[in-house]
């Protein structure tokens, strides 16, 4: 290698490195300031590590009944809602896979029309208002059970499996259920690994359909109620209602209660997404060479 | 000869009916994915109406009396409509013109590192921010940008004045947050397709030409990047055609009073006149004129596209 290259590799892995940083750190510093005594972080000027370390902060976020209601229903819709999306768009790609499905074109049409056009927010409203859904668990299940997108990306993986697999199983006398749950789903586990990290990131992120659709407090996932936290001041309040045991240390802060939640919130996406990586770069590509 | 004809068709008609019945279950399946669309898109599509009708809050969508046009008629003369169509093309354009090139200019970079396993690592986490909520992210922002904030204290540090009401309370910083953080979160997860263009370039390409004496720029601008053409077209063109939506969950967080000439785009101009204000008909009217041009706009790119580079996305 000669000189020009050296000198680039060098600025290359710095750069690199500095998108490391960049990318890292503000994670890091949210964390830090999350285990700092709440009055104490208030002054500013902690960067790397906390300087009055405390746990207080994270056992305000779990002895609040708000929080954990909250972090509970975000869990339920997370796996109910991945599941639900997950089966039922796979089972709908599934008959799409079949070329002598009789309809086929039609829709195949129907679909993606709904991908360049919609309604717009207010009908999307006033159609989940008018099917009751307000104030109700499944508006986080059913508008979100299907979507034509993944269905295409389903169905092309499904299309590349070895056909005589189904055929011999039908001559077996398989019903197409069968042959869909005890065949099929189990040769395509790199995409459902990858449909379910989509729809469970899409679950464990959404704030919005709560926003419009939820008025009791205690259906509200935890998105949302970082959203009040974060967008209305609602901290405040918060800290008024834990616990006067925990609420008599004057150290606690409602900003270090809101950074202690926000730590829990992303850890689990953290810890999951690394683990899929080979699958949902895979099924990116599926999509975009398809779509 | 008619006798013919019709049994001809009942025999055709019956066979029909035979394959029917032999994809019973799969018809079952493949409709109730149709139901679902129909109602969760198709319906809304209907609920158009509601633009053109004196829509009342307490009644069901399609019951209300035909108004006509009288809600575009509005739309055309409301100031308001403009400020938010100027901040949704400024924040869009910006994000082209500065966020397009970034997560190409990135996979290349990755390409060029020497060690793969520092390569897989930058990789990884690049992803990171991608999974992260804007409601997270808009926290971070508010949190840095706030009196003792790691941005405050930054800016102060370099000798700077931050504004008085912190960088989201000033109008003026607003496209540039909006633009950045972007960035900042998508870079890694939109290089993924630049990066897999790139791996599936044939090595020998760059070994021939590395015996011919290229060096690195040269094997850059002369296999790379004409490599990954293709892939850099379609994005582009979907990408301009996208030119009227707006991050609607980034801008709903980051949104305050204080920035709200800036951070008005025509989306959140919808959910206010809406749902805040309940001028639900007026509200569908401007929602339903932005969908009409944005896929007039996607049907010309796509055009473009497809004469450009032989690909078309619909």
């Amino acid at each position: 290698m000669h000189k020009g290259g050296k000198v680039f590799n060098i600025i290359n892995i710095t750069l690199m490195t500095l998108i490391l940083f960049i990318t890292l750190y503000p994670f890091w510093y949210v964390f830090a300031v999350s285990f700092n005594e709440g009055k104490d972080a208030a002054r500013g000027g902690i960067y790397f590590w906390p300087r009055m370390f405390t746990l207080e902060n994270y056992e305000a976020v779990f002895r609040n009944k708000d929080l954990t209601t909250a972090f509970t229903i975000s869990i339920l819709r997370t796996i109910a809602g991945t599941v639900v999306n997950v089966l039922f768009t796979g089972m709908v790609a599934y008959a799409m896979s079949k070329t002598h499905l009789i309809g086929r074109r039609i829709y195949m049409l129907l679909g993606t029309i709904t991908l360049f056009f919609g309604g717009g927010l207010i009908p999307y409203f006033l159609l989940i208002r008018d099917l009751g859904l307000k104030n109700n668990f499944l508006v986080y299940i059913l508008p979100a059970m299907f979507n034509f997108y993944n269905m295409i990306i389903m169905m092309t993986f499904f299309k590349e499996l070895p056909g005589e697999l189904c055929e011999s199983a039908e001559l077996d006398g398989a019903g197409d259920l069968r042959i869909f749950l005890s065949i099929i789903l189990p040769l395509s586990k790199p995409i459902l690994a990858t449909m379910a990290l989509f729809a469970g990131v899409y679950h464990w992120n959404d704030f919005f359909m709560a926003v419009l659709f939820i008025d009791r407090r205690e259906l509200l996932p935890i998105q949302t109620v970082l959203f009040k936290i974060v967008a209305e001041g609602e901290a405040q309040r918060m800290l008024s209602r834990l616990p006067s045991a925990v609420a008599i240390r004057r150290t606690l802060t409602s900003e270090a209660i809101k950074l202690a939640t926000m730590v829990v919130t992303t850890v689990p996406v953290i810890c999951v997404y690394p683990f899929l990586q080979k699958y949902f770069v895979k099924g990116m590509l599926i999509g975009s060479v398809k779509g | 000869m008619d006798h013919l004809t019709v049994t001809v068709g009942l025999k055709s008609r019956r066979r029909f009916f035979l394959k029917l019945r032999r994809q019973t279950v799969i018809q079952i399946m493949a409709l109730s994915g149709l139901a679902w669309m129909i109602i969760f898109n198709y319906i809304p599509m209907a609920g158009i109406y509601v633009a053109f009708s004196d829509y009342n809050v307490a009644k069901p969508m399609f019951s209300a009396p035909w108004a006509g046009f009288k809600y575009f008629e509005q739309f055309l003369n409301d100031a308001k409509i403009y400020e938010a169509l100027t901040n949704t093309l400024g924040i869009s354009i910006l994000n082209i013109v500065i966020g397009f090139p970034i997560p190409i200019i990135f996979a290349i970079l990755l390409n060029e590192l020497n060690s793969v396993r520092y390569k897989r690592i930058v990789q990884t986490v690049s992803y990171l921010p991608h999974f992260v909520s804007w409601v997270i992210l808009g926290g971070f922002m508010i949190n840095w940008t706030s009196e003792t904030g790691l941005i405050t204290d930054l800016i102060k540090k370099v000798g700077l004045v931050p504004p008085r009401l912190g960088l989201l309370g000033d109008p003026d910083y607003f496209w540039g947050l909006a633009v950045g953080s972007v960035i900042w979160k998508e870079m890694g997860w939109n290089a993924i397709i630049y990066i897999a263009a790139i791996a599936g370039i044939n090595p020998e390409l760059f070994e021939v030409a590395t015996i011919d004496g290229a060096n690195r720029w040269q094997r850059i601008l002369h296999i790379t990047l004409p490599s990954i053409k293709g892939t850099i077209a379609i994005l582009f063109t979907l990408t301009v055609a996208r030119l009227l939506d707006s991050n609607f969950e980034q801008i709903f967080v980051l949104y305050n009073t204080l920035n709200a000439s800036r951070s008005t785009v025509v989306d959140i101009y919808v959910y206010h006149v809406g749902m805040r204000l309940g001028r639900f008909s007026y509200a569908t009217a401007v929602g339903l004129s932005r969908s009409i041009v944005a896929l007039i706009l996607l049907i010309i790119s796509n055009r473009v596209s497809d004469k450009l580079t032989g690909v078309s996305f619909i």
